[in-house]
């Protein structure tokens, strides 16, 4: 009886620790279960591109806060949008994204990810995991990730490359179109993208 | 990730064209745009099409036939050869921001890969734990307090600030390459050619995230020269935005 408690107990603190599993460490498993599938996985390789999104859906977008990300992106006129706009804009710019990053992974030749020392406070809640891509022959690529502390555990809001933000890159692009079209102009434009990048790919796959 | 062809032409043409640029630049002057930063968005945006147009007849095809025939244990080898011949001015600027540290690191780097690295062609130092750094004189002058400036895309050598349009300028007359010509114009002209190409071709994945991910290609790669830029001014750890 006592060591049913115990066992149950264990079990108890073990899904806990893992509802708040520190973020470097989640980084890090992500990483290493989307090489270890990429590794494995010639289609992928020779340039399937839908077979990495597939992956990426089912891997990395469950860590990441994409509401932030285009939050972020529109910067001050996030606000003034209504709450429709905002759910609508979500949706567009994620499939860009992560249309546009999938693609890095067929790029996949045997790089290896670095993890950075990484030091926390507990009470931390907005923090920053620091890798590094090496491939041979080049220098090696500053890869990070800024990530924030929610109710449902740690996600990631922003991805740096080289020191280049994935998110606010988009900021002047975006405040380009509000000014021109408004918020509902830059829903249409970013969603014309996707229907020209969509076409483009079902075309190459044919 | 920009299309930036630093060193591949000479500096007194290239100062020529800056020259002839500036002719165009002034007649642009007029035009008023938005975005404090870049102030001649106008001159910018042609010089970004006409740079567009060549790279895509002459140079890109050229850079992905490279990237196609020679395999990678010789790419890693033609990076490493350019980048050893890079490590003494890097050293020299690592100084010059008081990284005395960083420089001896540099020039060890230089003295390891020259012997052990048979000319720079392995790059042994990174493997021995000798750190590769990224420096170069418009970083030294931003470390010295010389803003920025106007963004500017030139014509060959891409996007620069004004300050970075200095630093190249320098960057280039430094380069051990470029004085190669003492000897024979030729080599010169070779080893030129050579890193140019080799350069491009290191940038064709960044073309495809241009292409799919850009509203608007021109103001996606001035953006991302102008964070990459600050990120490498704080070698890499830049004080987070607060927004």
């Amino acid at each position: 009886m006592k060591k049913l408690f115990v066992l149950l107990f264990a079990g108890f603190f073990a899904m806990l620790a893992s509802a708040q599993e520190a973020p470097d460490l989640l980084v890090k498993k992500i990483t290493d279960d989307v090489l270890e599938i990429v590794r494995a996985d010639k289609d992928i390789q020779n340039g399937d591109t839908h077979k990495a999104i597939a992956l990426v859906d089912a891997k990395v977008l469950p860590y990441f806060n994409f509401q932030h990300m285009t939050a972020l992106a529109v910067g001050k006129d996030w606000r003034k949008a209504s709450a429709q706009q905002q759910q609508q804009l979500t949706g567009e710019f994620k499939t860009l994204l992560v249309r546009t990053y999938s693609n890095a992974l067929t790029g996949y030749r045997n790089q290896k990810v670095v993890f950075k020392p990484f030091k926390m406070n507990p009470a931390d809640t907005d923090i920053l995991v620091r890798t590094e891509v090496l491939q041979p022959g080049s220098k090696a690529i500053q890869l990070d990730y800024s990530l924030e502390k929610l109710d449902n555990g740690w996600k990631v809001y922003d991805v740096t490359v080289a020191g280049i933000s994935l998110v606010t890159n988009y900021r002047d692009q975006f405040a380009q179109e509000i000014r021109n079209g408004g918020m509902d102009g830059l829903i249409q434009t970013v969603a014309a993208k996707n229907k020209s990048l969509e076409a483009s790919l079902a075309k190459a796959s044919k | 990730m920009t299309k930036s062809f630093s060193s591949g032409f000479g500096v007194k043409r290239c100062s020529k064209l800056l020259a002839g640029a500036f002719v165009l630049l002034a007649a642009n002057l007029t035009m008023a745009e938005d975005n404090p930063r870049d102030p001649y968005e106008g001159f910018n945006r042609t010089m970004y099409s006409v740079n567009e147009a060549l790279d895509n007849v002459a140079i890109k095809p050229v850079a992905k036939a490279y990237d196609a025939v020679i395999p990678l244990p010789a790419k890693a080898g033609i990076g490493n050869f350019f980048g050893n011949t890079a490590d003494l001015w890097i050293g020299a600027n690592s100084a010059m921001q008081g990284k005395f540290g960083d420089a001896g690191v540099d020039i060890a780097r230089l003295l390891v890969n020259s012997t052990v690295g048979i000319f720079g062609l392995f790059d042994v130092a990174s493997e021995i734990g000798l750190e590769k750094h990224e420096e170069d004189l418009g970083q030294t002058l931003a470390v010295w307090g010389v803003p920025g400036g106007a963004y500017f895309f030139w014509p060959f050598i891409g996007p620069r600030t004004l300050r970075d349009t200095f630093g190249w300028l320098g960057d280039s007359y430094a380069d051990p390459v470029w004085s190669v010509r003492n000897r024979s114009y030729a080599v010169r002209n070779t080893l030129v050619a050579a890193r140019f190409v080799d350069i491009r071709a290191s940038l064709l994945p960044a073309d495809k995230v241009i292409d799919e991910g850009a509203l608007d290609k021109y103001a996606y790669v001035r953006d991302a020269y102008l964070q990459r830029r600050r990120n490498q001014i704080y070698d890499g750890r830049p004080p987070r935005n607060i927004d």
